[in-house]
């Protein structure tokens, strides 16, 4: 379709095609429009927002937005998405860049938020569920901050909100099972 | 005629700093006579963090939990708005042969029998002509908040209209209760990011929370444990830093369903709330 050709000439780029392999999206859609940055509930926190992602995708410049705190600031809230004129799944673009980021070696953004997120994957491998009170400890202990909501433990505990214990679950093992095997399957095959 | 029986995945949150979502839901269809079998040995799905670390984890993870429901055959009814999307996402990743063929090597058996996966709200809607109601909640404006989760992508989760669904509203008002016209329906509280990001989930939540007020509800209406924890546990943090009345309460929607039905609030678990909802209800002559 002739919609689909690029609207200016842009030097191919390796990155974008990848970009694009990776998340089924056709960067070079986006015509620019803002629409995603304008509806955005986090932009006001980006370095670069969404539509400027967009177009330095559709330039190749790989390290700008690698080392984006944009990407690891997007909420999958996927208001953009739902906006974009030219049906672009934005979020997807997001989440394969993130994808990328952790495994390019770039220095990467916003790092308490990469810390909270696997911390999170590790209690669900080790237990199969999450425990929110280790979740919270571990982060506090981690992140160097280790008074981060500390005033609302106690109301939490007395309304009984935390379990003390972690969760026993009978098929904790089938999860760490598949854990392992999606692992074994992506050394065989980065996808 | 919807069916009458459910398997039941409940998720972590209601396991836990939700469990008032979990007792009140199971409430509800008991005095509905909806049968809920909760999935046996049911792990978690990866909610809101699996996707930034692997895409065929975060097909694999909740295929598994499919893989239990299909066994006795039943819909699949979640509760939490964000298991329920990341449950329809996994299925619909798994509609293409050559994911689900690898998930399958993966999860071990055959994921060839689908599951469909259907929320609480939806289920609840469905009974909404037929509810035995034994107080009516008509002194009660509330707003009701779905999020993100629920609704979008639409296209994949095909809930409800993704900038001003209905199906709440319908349902709140089924109740006798009213609800109110808003702007923030849908809009993100901040997700995740409470701990790593609160200075997020502050300014998002405390938008929500101040339209809702201005507008004159009574309380917010939710449907997931995260946007609950972000706009109640949340709550006094959001006053510290923004001033300004915004005191709700923020209740889930199955407690308002309860109330109408006839249960207490302490069977309700009302009083969990880190805003607590008995004087607004009390006020209203509704406890
Ligand atoms: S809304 Fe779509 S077309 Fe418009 S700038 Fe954003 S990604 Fe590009
Ligand atoms: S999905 Fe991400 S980029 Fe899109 S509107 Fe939401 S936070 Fe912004």
């Amino acid at each position: 379709m002739a919609i689909d050709s690029p609207i200016t000439p842009l030097p191919s780029s390796e990155f974008r095609l990848f970009v694009e392999r990776r998340s089924g999206q056709h960067i070079l859609r986006c015509y620019q429009c803002g629409k995603c940055t304008a509806g955005c509930p986090a932009a006001y926190t980006m370095d670069i927002g969404p539509r400027r992602i967009m177009r330095a995708i559709q330039l190749g410049m790989k390290d700008e937005v690698l080392e984006s705190s944009t990407i690891w600031l997007c909420l999958f809230c996927q208001t953009c998405y739902a906006r974009c004129p030219r049906e672009i799944d934005i979020p997807r673009v997001m989440e394969s860049l993130r994808l990328l980021a952790a495994t390019s070696g770039k220095r990467a953004a916003e790092k308490d938020i990469r810390l909270f997120h696997r911390i999170f994957l590790s209690l669900v491998q080790r237990w199969g569920r999450v425990h929110e009170l280790t979740l919270g400890a571990l982060y506090n202990l981690l992140s160097g901050h280790p008074l981060a909501n500390a005033t609302l433990l106690p109301r939490m505990l007395t309304r009984g909100k935390l379990s003390l214990l972690p969760p026993r679950v009978k098929w904790a093992s089938e999860v760490k099972k598949v854990f392992d095997k999606v692992k074994a399957v992506e050394e065989r095959a980065p996808l | 005629m919807t069916s009458r029986a459910y398997a039941y995945y409940p998720g972590c949150s209601l396991h836990s700093t939700a469990k008032e979502y979990d007792v009140s839901a199971r409430l509800v269809c008991e005095g509905l006579g909806i049968e809920l079998y909760e999935l046996d040995g049911w792990t978690c799905c990866g909610a809101s963090s699996i996707h930034s670390a692997s895409r065929l984890l975060s097909t694999a993870l909740p295929a598994r939990e499919l893989q239990l429901a299909g066994r006795p055959g039943l819909p699949l009814a979640v509760a939490c708005a964000m298991c329920y999307s990341r449950l329809k996402l996994a299925a619909h990743e798994l509609s293409d042969g050559a994911t689900k063929e690898l998930v399958e090597e993966i999860v071990g058996g055959d994921l060839s029998g689908t599951v469909e996966v259907v929320h609480l709200l939806k289920v609840l809607d469905g009974e909404r002509e037929a509810m035995p109601l034994k107080r009516s909640l008509s002194s009660l404006r509330v707003a009701c908040y779905y999020g993100c989760l629920l609704v979008r992508p639409c296209g994949v989760l095909d809930f409800d209209d993704e900038e001003n669904p209905q199906t709440m509203d319908r349902l709140i008002e089924a109740l006798g209760a009213r609800s109110i016209e808003w702007d923030f329906k849908t809009e993100c509280c901040g997700a995740s990011m409470p701990l790593s990001r609160p200075d997020i989930v502050l300014r998002l939540s405390y938008r929500i929370l101040s339209q809702a007020k201005q507008l004159g509800a009574d309380c917010i209406a939710v449907a997931c444990p995260m946007c609950h924890s972000n706009l109640d546990t949340y709550q006094g943090k959001i006053r510290a830093k923004y001033k300004g009345n915004i005191e709700l309460p923020v209740l889930y929607f199955t407690q308002l369903v309860g109330l109408a039905l006839g249960f207490s609030p302490r069977q309700l678990l009302l009083n969990r709330h880190f805003t607590d909802p008995l004087p607004m209800l009390k006020a209203r002559g509704l406890v």
